[in-house]
């Protein structure tokens, strides 16, 4: 248990960078799973591709999507941090594992129904509508698919929360 | 009981019998996306696919074992059928006749824009469209991964179609008929009657979501593209000799094996397709041999296809920079050279032929040929109006001061004879070529060579004195296989081609004369006298001796010998113009790796060759 932490300038400058870090572990994490043949799923290229049919633009888009989107949500680790009091990276790591299983139970399986190049095994292909759905659990991207999220979560809410807990330490 | 056995027996026979009877290798043609390509039968089935490059693992690999993969489409009616290329493409067409009806297949790799668009990393379209009548149709599509190593079994997802995952590899089986799963193989049966059209996409993404094509119309589209991306290819190609059809066939061929992200070229797509069937010449030709470079270069250039000539030269300069300055025999299309070679004792091979072997042992060989042919091949490019950058200046630079140190050492030869090294007389000739030609390149101004250069023209002289005196044997009044030898080797057919000796020279003549003596099998000439290469068995009369035999009569000016000749030779490609590496001179049945860029590279440079002559141009391949 670790005393209450106000949010200074210093704080957020540190939360900022250890933002960036943790979302490039986890993107190196789901890389590092693609490259070892664990998972065919490529969230960079899953948020690009809804906003471009150009695949190079939608590479480079979903990146720069990607670690946007993984510096905001580092601020919301943080007010879950201050919320219940605990600064710790395994309670970031626990809460980067529930995230992620919310990813994989709730957000991914809607992902046919909200993006727009993405089929649907109940309507088949179309022009625009050729990228394969994700499936329960994203196991059509393979069954390791849900693991290596899970770890990759895990790994981007322990570096946040190990972020913290050296702050603490530094000013405590 | 006993009768029943025996039946039982005799059926089991009959079965494994007709497993070991592959169609001939002539039966096959060739469809690609400049990627990977498949082999696809007479009769409609894709015996042959490795994903997603060409040395990749196979998904289809019934060409090596009955019970390696397949993807058929086949009449269920007796028929006959008949192909073809759609004109100056790489689409095949195939057309089925039974007494009910006709219909035909059309078979390609779509060549689309992936970069500016989403699409599968490969795809293989099938199209079947009924032309008269009603026609029946089995389909058995039979995926195995990694040569039939990996079991996988499909699954459905409703109307996304078929879906065979492994690894982080991914193969999408999508078709407007209903197919069903039995025992791991999707079947399905269906018609077509005249103007119907029937689709089949197989399409494959590794290590991200699978993209998966549309039908219908879409795929329709995808076709046309292909085929009017290949006749646009097709039409920068500057021969209009009578053999037309044929050249184009060739250049169209190798462009099909050529890996357009490297600009290099595979000698052949396949693997153990045998030397003498049922013997042990097995090997892997899905890499790119520096041996086939410069004859390579001469044949782009001649055709006037620059582009690709250039994008051959880049990869031969930049992708051996891992090794420079010594050269290896061969690389992978990435230019990587660690090919070890390994035996898939699960094969059954083709037509009982094993092993079949994947990588290539000879890539640690020493051969000093190579070093002539990048060489070669460099100043040919340059002396066409080609730029050569100060680093690929360098880099030709460096080769040469290795032959310099090394041609007085033995070699494996461009045959990649295994056990003891020894003398080639052609590793010679190429040494000599290689100091002549950067001797050219320094006047030239592309390569600096300073104060060396006494040095490579003393060099030069002395290899050709070598040459002269203990690799022209004067008993038998021919240039020999090996310094002091006294057997003969077609190799030195080229000395004319590489600009060594003029053709009318008479010891290139009487060496001619002799080697079609020794080596000639109607009209076709063998790589070597028998025993060289000390393994067991014959082979089959090499496609590519026979063409620079002809080449070299092509060079000499008689056009009319070297016309009739070269009709007798186009006489053993297959019905689609396609050549393999090796011809049995009893049968004339196509043998070896299929089909061979380097005989098709012949082919081409005999029809340039004789197209000269017929002007009146010189085959000047020698810096003035």
């Amino acid at each position: 248990m670790t005393p209450d932490i106000a949010m200074t300038p210093y704080m957020m400058e540190s939360l900022v960078l250890w933002g960036l870090v943790a979302t490039t572990a986890m993107a190196a994490i789901l890389q590092l799973s693609q490259g070892l043949g664990l998972s065919r799923m490529s969230l960079t290229f899953l948020m690009g591709s809804a906003f471009s049919g150009d695949r190079s633009v939608a590479t480079v888009l979903g990146f720069v999507l990607y670690i946007i989107g993984g510096w905001l949500f580092a601020f919301l680790y943080f007010l879950f941090f201050t919320s219940i009091g605990i600064y710790t990276w395994w309670m970031g790591s626990i809460l980067g594992l529930i995230h992620g299983a919310f990813l994989l139970v709730c957000v991914i399986p809607l992902l046919p129904f909200i993006h727009p190049r993405m089929a649907s095994e109940h309507h088949g292909v179309t022009n625009l509508r050729q990228l394969e759905p994700p499936g329960f659990l994203a196991m059509n991207y393979g069954y390791q698919t849900p693991i290596a999220t899970l770890v990759a979560q895990a790994a981007y809410g322990g570096v946040l929360g190990a972020c913290v807990q050296i702050q603490h330490a530094m000013i405590g | 009981m006993e009768k029943q056995k025996n039946l039982a027996k005799t059926q089991r026979y009959d079965k494994v019998h007709q497993e070991m009877t592959a169609p001939a290798i002539a039966d096959y043609a060739l469809i690609g996306d400049c990627r990977t390509a498949a082999l696809v039968s007479c009769d409609g089935s894709v015996d042959w696919l490795c994903l997603p490059n060409f040395s990749s693992t196979s998904v289809f690999a019934r060409l090596l074992d009955p019970h390696g993969g397949s993807f058929s489409l086949r009449p269920t009616q007796p028929f006959t059928s008949n192909r073809r290329y759609i004109d100056s493409t790489a689409v095949l067409e195939t057309t089925f006749e039974t007494d009910g009806g006709s219909a035909r297949i059309f078979d390609c790799l779509p060549i689309v824009d992936g970069v500016r668009q989403i699409r599968p990393m490969r795809e293989v379209l099938r199209i079947v469209e009924g032309v008269r009548g009603t026609i029946s149709f089995h389909a058995s599509i039979a995926p195995r991964p990694d040569y039939a190593r990996l079991a996988s079994s499909p699954e459905l997802r409703n109307r996304l179609g078929w879906f065979y995952a492994w690894r982080n590899e991914v193969l999408n089986v999508q078709t407007d008929i209903e197919l069903s799963l039995e025992d791991s193989t999707l079947c399905g049966k269906f018609s077509v009657v005249a103007g119907e059209r029937r689709y089949f996409s197989l399409s494959y993404c590794l290590s991200e979501p699978a993209i998966i094509p549309p039908l219908g119309e879409t795929a329709d589209g995808r076709l046309e593209s292909t085929v009017k991306w290949w006749q646009s290819w097709s039409s920068q190609i500057k021969y209009d000799g009578p053999h037309r059809d044929i050249v184009v066939r060739s250049a169209v061929t190798l462009k099909l094996l050529s890996f357009s992200p490297s600009g290099a070229i595979v000698a052949a797509p396949t693997t153990s397709l045998p030397e003498t069937i049922g013997g042990e010449r097995n090997w892997d030709y899905r890499y790119c041999w520096l041996r086939d470079a410069e004859l390579t270069m001469q044949a782009m250039l001649g055709l006037g296809i620059r582009e690709d000539a250039g994008a051959f030269l880049d990869w031969m300069l930049h992708a051996t920079r891992l090794t420079w300055p010594r050269l290896r025999v061969m690389y992978d299309i990435y230019g990587r050279s660690g090919l070890d070679e390994h035996e898939l004792p699960h094969l059954a091979g083709y037509r009982g032929s094993r092993p079949v072997r994947i990588g290539n042992g000879a890539h640690t060989q020493q051969q000093l040929d190579v070093y002539g042919e990048v060489i070669f091949a460099a100043y040919t490019y340059a002396a066409d109006g080609g730029v050569i950058d100060k680093a690929g200046a360098r880099m030709l630079a460096g080769l040469g001061e290795v032959v310099r140190s090394t041609w007085r050492e033995p070699d494996s030869g461009i045959w990649e004879v295994r056990g003891p090294r020894r003398h080639f007389t052609f590793s010679k000739v190429m040494c000599w070529t290689a100091l002549d030609r950067l001797i050219a390149l320094e006047k030239m101004g592309v390569v600096k060579l300073g104060k060396k250069l006494g040095a490579y023209e003393a060099d030069r002289v002395a290899i050709a004195n070598l040459i002269e005196t203990r690799g022209f044997n004067s008993e038998i009044q021919a240039y020999t296989g090996e310094i002091d030898g006294d057997q003969v080797d077609a190799s030195v057919l080229l000395m004319p081609s590489v600009g060594y000796r003029d053709a009318n020279d008479p010891r290139v003549r009487s060496t001619y004369d002799l080697i079609c003596q020794r080596l000639g099998r109607d009209g076709l000439l063998q790589r070597y006298e028998s025993g060289v290469d000390g393994l067991s068995g014959d082979e089959g009369a090499f496609g590519i001796c026979s063409f620079w035999g002809l080449e070299q009569v092509a060079l000499r000016g008689e056009l009319a010998l070297a016309e009739s000749q070269f009709d007798h030779l186009l006489s053993f490609g297959n019905d689609v113009g396609l050549f393999a590496e090796e011809v049995d001179s009893r049968s004339g049945e196509a043998l070896g790796n299929f089909p061979q860029a380097f005989t098709h590279v012949g082919l081409i440079n005999v029809a340039l060759a004789i197209e000269r002559a017929r002007h009146g141009r010189p085959n000047q391949t020698r810096p003035k």
